[in-house]
């Protein structure tokens, strides 16, 4: 045994931070658990349903069910779109910024301009932007003979919030990508020259290999943010037309606040919250992994 | 491979208007011979990698031309130059197998599958990576990443030179010399022009057969080890190879005569007509002075202390104010805290302004 001496007043020191993440976190996480073993009637009165929401919840055959599997593909396969999207972009975006002078700046200037702007404003303005009689691409649109209303084609609606999502946020991947990038000591750019490789080569070989970390976090963080979206589709499509653009987030509101179903929005958000701290943890192996295949290192050659 | 010419190649970072003191590789006119094993050695910033990536085309000149037999191939991008260069840190394409990296340069060239196998498989077999070359390239220890750019260096034969930019910095010692036999065994092998720029003065003298000593943007010297150790042409090749390096003191030199300090020590050949202006100093390295008991007739020295080098002991020591170096003869032992010094005329050389003076036999 190792000669340490013993102090329990430790405990009293991380005492503070139990208290605090008890008190915003834990005891508020244990509410929505509560309501979704119960259900209520309003004043105050509570009768025990087990696992009944649970049940319905992943039974594609009930109301339920149907509701949150729909919403849960439509919210993958809007994921899948603007990753598709906006990792390709954001890779040619940060390959064709310049390497260095006044021009960097200006351009992570611009480039960080659509990151800052909160999301029900980004919602708003593509609200205003996307409406055919006042706004600019509606009436452009419209006028160039193109039928375009994100009100009442489900087309239209979503391809007005996929490039949204990719106006306001390719630019996150691009500037992950430019760190990347960045990082890539000249000696390699140099021994690709020598080695007489072309344009694509040097990407396939070097950079892309190199942006393998950043683009894990990048695709990690759009898919996150993607898979909890709620306040720009929802500002402008309102999750319509229909139910074409309600997300999972969407309907959670509709369950919880539009029907004031406590129990039933209670158990969705346990099963979001489990999915999305799954897909998480299935990223952080992944990341992890790669990481120990740079640093570890075998025998001699 | 190809012979290389340098026509008064001159580079600066701050723009050809600049002060050419201030070039980082003053105006040098140079040739290269085919198949030659050549050392640019200097201290850090006296210009070599300039002068390499010059060559290589990583750098455009500032002034000058560089002639591949002939060709002028200046204004070429490093692609269509046909250059190999390794560098000091290795570079290493980690999402290909060993035998990949080495195939890339060939097969960016277009070279056919079957040549591109073959020669994967010769450079293979002469740097020992043959076991693994379907391995993939990750995981490496430096000397094992450097070993793979190097092949990558060597894996073209039709390159004009292949150009070492200091390769061995990363490798640990041990592995050092091992490496560097067989740098030394493939330029036998492949009968590529090599040159190999580095600051150590071990590896320059055993792996070049031509030793191009640079300073402060020039080239003060370009020689076989044996020239820059019996003749330097310039004290700075004197003081940097050697070791210890040669002793410098100034002097007035008139005749067959040298003057330190009132004390006169005969010289082999006859310096007549040395100009009025610059300092003039002689140079002789510590291996052909040494100690003896002072006597009437030699040259008085202060012992500080003595460094035995195993085979060899030198002595330390201090003529009036000027640090100095000399054999102790075997069996010799230094009683007291002065000793006498013993010259060898032939070796002693004479330099104005640094420059060495021919004398006259």
């Amino acid at each position: 045994m190792m000669d340490k001496t013993v102090n329990q007043k430790a405990w009293f020191l991380v005492l503070p931070v139990f208290l605090i993440v008890a008190f915003s976190a834990v005891l508020p996480l244990m509410t929505v658990v509560n309501y979704s073993v119960q259900d209520t009637f309003g004043n105050n009165q509570f009768f025990w349903n087990g696992v009944g929401w649970f049940k319905e919840l992943l039974d594609p055959s009930s109301d339920l069910g149907g509701r949150f599997y729909a919403s849960l593909l439509r919210n993958l396969a809007f994921s899948a779109i603007i990753l598709a999207i906006e990792v390709p972009l954001g890779i040619l975006v940060a390959l064709s910024m310049p390497r260095d002078g006044w021009r960097v700046a200006a351009c992570l200037v611009i480039l960080a301009l659509p990151l800052l702007i909160p999301w029900n404003v980004v919602g708003t303005i593509w609200q205003i932007f996307g409406r055919p009689d006042i706004g600019l691409l509606g009436y452009t649109l419209n006028h160039m003979g193109i039928d375009y209303n994100y009100v009442s084609n489900e087309f239209d609606a979503w391809a007005t919030v996929i490039v949204m999502d990719v106006w306001h946020w390719t630019s996150l991947v691009a500037l992950l990508c430019y760190a990347g990038l960045k990082s890539i000591p000249d000696a390699y750019y140099q021994a690709a020259q020598i080695d007489g490789a072309s344009r694509w080569a040097v990407f396939r070989a070097i950079q892309l290999p190199k942006l393998n970390r950043v683009l894990l976090i990048g695709v990690l963080l759009r898919f996150m943010d993607s898979f909890m979206i709620y306040t720009e589709p929802f500002v402008v499509t309102g999750g319509g037309p229909g139910n074409s653009t309600t997300f999972v987030s969407i309907e959670l509101v509709k369950i919880a606040l539009g029907q004031f179903d406590l129990g039933k929005a209670a158990a969705l958000s346990l099963v979001y919250n489990i999915i999305v701290l799954i897909v998480c943890w299935i990223f952080y192996t992944v990341m992890t992994n790669a990481g120990v295949d740079h640093t570890k290192r075998e025998g001699a050659v | 491979m190809a012979r290389i010419d340098l026509v008064d190649l001159a580079q600066s970072y701050s723009g050809p208007d600049a002060d050419l003191e201030s070039f980082a590789l003053k105006p040098i006119s140079m040739t290269w011979r085919q198949g030659g094993a050549y050392a640019l050695l200097g201290p850090s910033g006296c210009g070599k990698t300039t002068l390499l990536n010059l060559i290589s085309g990583i750098v455009t000149p500032t002034r000058g031309q560089i002639l591949f037999d002939g060709k002028d191939i200046t204004p070429l991008s490093t692609q269509k130059r046909n250059i190999a260069q390794v560098f000091q840190f290795p570079v290493i394409y980690d999402t290909m197998t060993v035998g990949e990296n080495l195939a890339f340069p060939l097969k960016n060239r277009g070279v056919p599958k079957a040549q591109i196998d073959a020669r994967v498989a010769e450079i293979g077999e002469l740097l020992d990576l043959t076991p693994y070359l379907g391995r993939k390239a990750t995981r490496l220890t430096p000397d094992a990443k450097q070993k793979i750019s190097l092949g990558r260096g060597l894996v073209r034969s039709d390159v004009a030179a292949v150009l070492f930019d200091e390769p061995l910095t990363v490798i640990d010692p041990a592995l050092k010399w091992e490496l560097r036999s067989k740098l030394k065994a493939l330029h036998r092998a492949l009968d590529l022009t090599m040159i190999y720029v580095t600051h150590d003065q071990t590896e320059a003298l055993t792996f070049a057969d031509t030793v191009v000593v640079m300073h402060d943007g020039r080239v003060v010297q370009s020689g076989t080890p044996q020239e820059l150790f019996d003749k330097p042409a310039h004290t700075f090749v004197g003081y940097f190879i050697g070791s210890p390096g040669m002793n410098i003191v100034p002097a007035e030199v008139s005749g067959r005569e040298a003057r330190i300090g009132g004390h006169v020590i005969a010289l082999q050949r006859s310096y007549d007509k040395l100009p009025a202006g610059p300092t003039i100093e002689v140079g002789i390295r510590p291996e052909f002075v040494h100690v003896a008991t002072p006597a009437p007739g030699l040259l008085l020295a202060q012992v500080e202390r003595v460094d035995d080098l195993g085979r060899i002991s030198f002595a330390r020591v201090r003529i009036g104010g000027v640090k100095f170096a000399a054999r102790v003869p075997q069996g010799f032992s230094i009683a007291g805290s002065d000793v006498g010094l013993v010259f060898d005329p032939s070796r002693v050389h004479v330099y104005a302004d640094s420059r060495l003076v021919e004398g006259v036999a």
